[in-house]
Formats: structure tokens, sequence, C-alpha cells
């Protein structure tokens, strides 16, 4: 297709216009729902809902103000706690393991991994209800942990895929020469191969971060005033749904910036994140 | 764990001789396994044993509203659950909802990456305005939908399509399998779209060059070049994107409520009512059950194909 805008006659340079025009308006379009959320956010309620909808306005921080007012922030340090620490427990588990899968690679490999992917595709309603009758008798509902721990497991699969394809791009030679110069194994780990898969690792948290701070069924059916995430204050706006718009976009766009932010910044990753390391 | 290993297990190598040729080799083989002990231990016993127990509960009858109901009634809870009007057209939803959000986000991902894999201004700009929707929390993007977008008398959709007619359409209560999956499917044309934009971008310029060295057109190059190295990327997507998509609750759970009635419930919000709505465990287990069983045909076959396909491509 690239070959199309190569060869640049006359008509050739007026299409290729108008496919830029089309590929501007198509991702406007796309990116339209948000710019309204946000604009939304922005606006006092009287003008978040007219008919026609309303461009023009005095804009105001009063939704943002109100937000905090009406409690979101344990929400947010949930959702924080929740997604930081279930990242970092999922790297502590996943590293070693696609270690054992990529650099020395134990017997029935193939199997090993077809078990993690197989775990992903086991849908969760399927778990939910024995989660929550075993979390019911044992005390851990409406408990952050409980989110930790099924937040790790529902990302531990995606990655030890990833951190194995990481690890495998790692020559050979390097290693080999490392164990030359007489470096011990910890040497390796943190001086060679660390450096090498930082962008690596860092892919990796991302498309944790993104699963879990986005994550909404376990946190419906399993938190409730204690442990509530996020999502789960959007919920909230449900019932006097209709009435405040504006507050309501306020809270959309507040809750969706994290993660924005992140995937902007590093579009790259994202990419191999998603495909499970299988597309680089 | 990895500086564990390191400590533990590695350093007197060359000093410490092996002591007996099929002693080391076993211990060869622990110290291999060792790392990744932890990570499957975790993921067997968080998901494994709640599968397991779901089989057994889907045995039993048992409604949490009545404490010592629970007994033991063998496969009645699956009869009663392929005897249920409601279980059958939650499947069949959640049918049509998987496969037009795939198919549709597919189709438009393969055209914005064919748009977004030329030289233009601003390029970088519209593919992040495109990524957007996946990173916004679906929970946000579904509520986003539900008002501001597709309400009746308020919401821009009705506002655009005003000059064509479309009065005060009620979206969601009137159309709402056609809502969920417009809110799905802006969703995940982000995915296909950065998938499939990988693929085009990993072609060898040459063979295109060469291509067109030869004579080919850009239609023809496309039909006989690039779609055929784009199939396992798309494969790809699909695959992925279907199971996500097969999982999904929020846009449900926010938009339509599973309604009106259960016009637009699919298996996931369905067992969550009759789990958490309806309190009754054996049923909501045996569907959870049926799910898993059709979830492992699907994706045995899906898998399958993506293997050929990689099979081909390695001949």
């Amino acid at each position: 297709m690239t070959t199309a805008a190569v060869a640049v006659t006359g008509p050739r340079r007026r299409s290729a216009g108008l496919l830029t025009a089309l590929t501007w308006i198509i991702g406007i379009v796309f990116f339209f729902p948000v710019l309204w959320m946000v604009i939304t956010a922005f606006k006092h309620e009287a003008d978040a809902y007219t008919d026609p909808p309303r461009l023009f306005f005095t804009p105001t921080l009063e939704q943002f103000r109100a937000l905090f007012d009406a409690g979101a922030w344990p929400y947010f340090l949930n959702s924080l706690f929740a997604t930081t620490v279930s990242t970092l427990l999922v790297l502590l588990l996943a590293v070693p393991a696609a270690y054992a899968l990529a650099i020395r690679p134990v017997k029935k490999t193939q199997d090993v991994l077809f078990f993690f992917i197989s775990t992903k595709m086991l849908p969760v309603v399927a778990v939910i209800v024995p989660i929550y009758v075993i979390a019911g008798r044992i005390g851990a509902l409406d408990n952050i942990w409980t989110l930790v721990v099924l937040y790790t497991a529902m990302n531990l699969p995606i990655a030890v895929w990833m951190m194995r394809s990481f690890l495998q791009e790692i020559p050979a030679e390097v290693l080999e020469a490392a164990a030359m110069d007489g470096a011990s194994l910890r040497q390796t780990l943190l001086r060679v191969m660390l450096p090498m898969v930082a962008p690596g690792l860092a892919a990796t948290a991302l498309i944790c971060v993104i699963f879990s701070w986005n994550e909404f069924f376990f946190s419906v059916n399993l938190t409730a005033s204690q442990a509530a995430t996020v999502p789960l204050f959007l919920v909230g706006f449900m019932t006097s749904e209709g009435l405040y718009w504006a507050q309501l976009a306020a809270a959309a766009t507040l809750a969706s910036l994290p993660v924005v932010l992140a995937g902007w910044v590093a579009q790259k990753q994202l990419v191999r994140g998603l495909s499970m390391g299988a597309i680089k | 764990m990895s500086t564990d290993v390191a400590t533990t297990a590695v350093p007197p190598r060359p000093v410490s001789p092996p002591p007996a040729p099929a002693f080391s080799a076993r211990r060869e083989g622990w110290r291999r396994r060792a790392p990744l002990l932890p990570a499957l231990v975790f993921a067997i016993v968080v998901t494994q044993i709640p599968f397991l127990v779901t089989l057994w509960y889907s045995l039993n009858s048992w409604n949490l509203v009545r404490p010592g109901s629970e007994r033991f009634v063998g496969l009645s809870n699956y009869a009663d659950v392929f005897a249920d009007r409601v279980f059958r057209q939650a499947a069949l939803n959640t049918i049509v909802i998987t496969a037009g959000c795939v198919i549709v986000a597919m189709l438009l991902g393969v055209g914005l990456a064919l748009l977004l894999d030329r030289k233009f201004t601003g390029r970088s700009v519209v593919r992040t305005l495109i990524t957007t929707p996946f990173l916004i929390m679906p929970v946000a993007g579904a509520l986003v939908w539900k008002t501001t977008m597709l309400d009746p008398l308020f919401g821009i959709v009705n506002f655009v399509l005003s000059p064509f007619g479309v009065g005060d359409y009620d979206w969601t209560s009137s159309a709402p399998l056609v809502s969920v999956v417009a809110a799905l499917v802006w969703q995940w044309t982000p995915f296909m779209t950065l998938l499939v934009l990988a693929g085009l971008q990993s072609q060898g310029r040459d063979v295109l060059e060469a291509a067109q060295v030869d004579g080919a057109g850009p239609a023809r190059t496309f039909r006989s070049i690039t779609l055929p190295h784009l199939r396992r990327y798309i494969e790809l997507g699909v695959l992925l994107g279907a199971i996500y998509v097969v999982n999904t609750f929020d846009q449900i759970y926010i938009m339509t409520q599973g309604g009106p009635g259960t016009a637009s419930s699919n298996l996931p919000f369905y067992i969550y009512q009759r789990a958490f709505l309806g309190f009754d465990v054996g049923q909501a287990a045996a569907m959870g059950v049926v799910v898993v069983i059709g979830t492992i045909v699907v994706a045995t076959l899906a898998l399958r194909l993506l293997f050929r396909s990689f099979a081909q491509e390695d001949r």
C-alpha cells in the first residue's frame, strides 16, 4: 500500500491528499467520544444536556472539585494499591518462570506455555461463584488483597508469555561471553540480562497496569464499601444518571487518565504486549 | 526471586564436582524447574481449584439465601440449564456480540491500518487518536456511550442523525444489541488496527517494489502479497479479540443491564444475575461449566487454525 504513495504524479497526489483527509476525519470520529467526555467534564450541569449539544460554554473546574467532596479518594487509593501490588507480584512470579522457559528451557516447555494461556481462556464467570463463596467463608470479601490475588492470576499468563518472548531475544553468545568472563549467575542476571530486558519489563508492567486498573467484574462482585475500586465509583453515578452528566464525565475522565497517559507514552510496547509478545 | 536463585543455586558450579551422574541430572532438572514453580503453583491454585469447585457446585442444588439447602442432585442442574430459554438466548447473544464485534472491528482495523501505513502529516497524532478508545476504562467508555452519545433526547448520535429523519430514537432500549456492539467495536477497533498495522510494517519493502516493477497495481499487490502476509496477524487479532470479547460484562452491565427483559443478556451477565441476584449457586455453576466447554471447543478450533497458518508460513 505504501507503494501507492511513492510514485507521485498529478492525480496521484490529489488522491493521496484525499486519503490523508479521510484518515484524519476517521481519527477524529474515533476520538470524538473521548473528546466530548473531556469537554463535558468542564461544563456546568446546565450546559451538559442541551438540545442541540452545546460546544461553547463557560468552563469550570467545579465538577472535579465536587468529585473529591463526593469521596472519590478511597476508590482511587484502592485502585492504585490493587494495580501496583498485583503488577509487582506478577513480575515477581513471571520473570523467573519466563527465565525457566526461555533461557534454559525445562522439558515440556510447550505444555507449560499452553497451560498458562489456557487459564486466560477460562471464562471468569466460571470461577466467580466458588471464589465468592470461598472468599466469604475465609472473611476475604470486600478486602483489597482478594483483588490483588485475582488480578495477579489474571495477568500472570500474559506476563509469562511476554517476558519469555523478550528473554528469547537475548543472543546466546552474550550469555556465553558472560559465563566465559567468569560472571556469576547473579552478575549475569543483574548486569547483563536486566539492562537488555528492561524495555520488556516496562511493556509487561504496562499491560498489567492497564488490565488491573480497568478491571470491573471481580471488583463489582467481591467488594463493597471498603475495597471498592474506581470503576465502582463510576457505577455510583448510574442511579442518579441523567441529572449529573458533567459530574459523570469528570469522573470518567479522571478514572481513564492514568492508563491513557501511560498508553500514549508507551505505544510501541503496547502492540507487543497486546499480542502477548507475538508481534515485535 | 531471581536473586534468590542466583545465590542459592549456582555460584559454586565449577568448584563442586557432580557426585553421581544420575543424581546430578535430576538435581539439574529441579534447578531448571525451580524458577517456574511459584508461577505454576500460583496459577493452578487460583484458577484451577476454583474451577474444580465450580464442577462440584454444579452437581448440587444450593441457594445462598436458604442456608442448609445444599444437596447433591447429580446432573439435574444441567438439564435445567439446557431447558432454560433465557440461557439459550444468552448463548445466542454471546455469539452475536462476539462475532459482530470481532468481525466489524477487524474490517475497520484493516482499513484503518492501511490508511495509517502511509506517510502523511500528523500520522503519529492520528494513530494516537485512534489508539485512545482502547485505553479508556471500559466502564467509563460505556457510561459515556450510554449518556452523552446515545441518549434519546440529548445524545450526540441522534443530533448528528437528525437531518436524516432520526428523531428521539432510544438506542439502548430499542436496539440494545446494536448499542452494545457499537461501544465494543469502538473499544476493540484500535486493538485490531495496531496489530494489523504492525503486520503491514513488517512487510519487506523489496517484495513490494519487486511487485511494482513487475507491473502489479496497488489492488493486485494488496491481494497477492499484502493480504497473505497479513493473514497471521488477522488470525491472531481475531483469536485474542474473541477471547476477551466473549467475557464482555462491563458494557452490558452499564448500558442495558441485559435488557429490555433479557434481550441483550450474554452468558457472563446472565450467570452474574443467577449467582448474585438469584443466589442460585448450583445453576450458575452449571452454566459456568457449559460456558467453559463451549470456550474450549471454540478455542481449540481457533488454535488449530492458527497453528495451521503458522505451519503454512514456514513451508
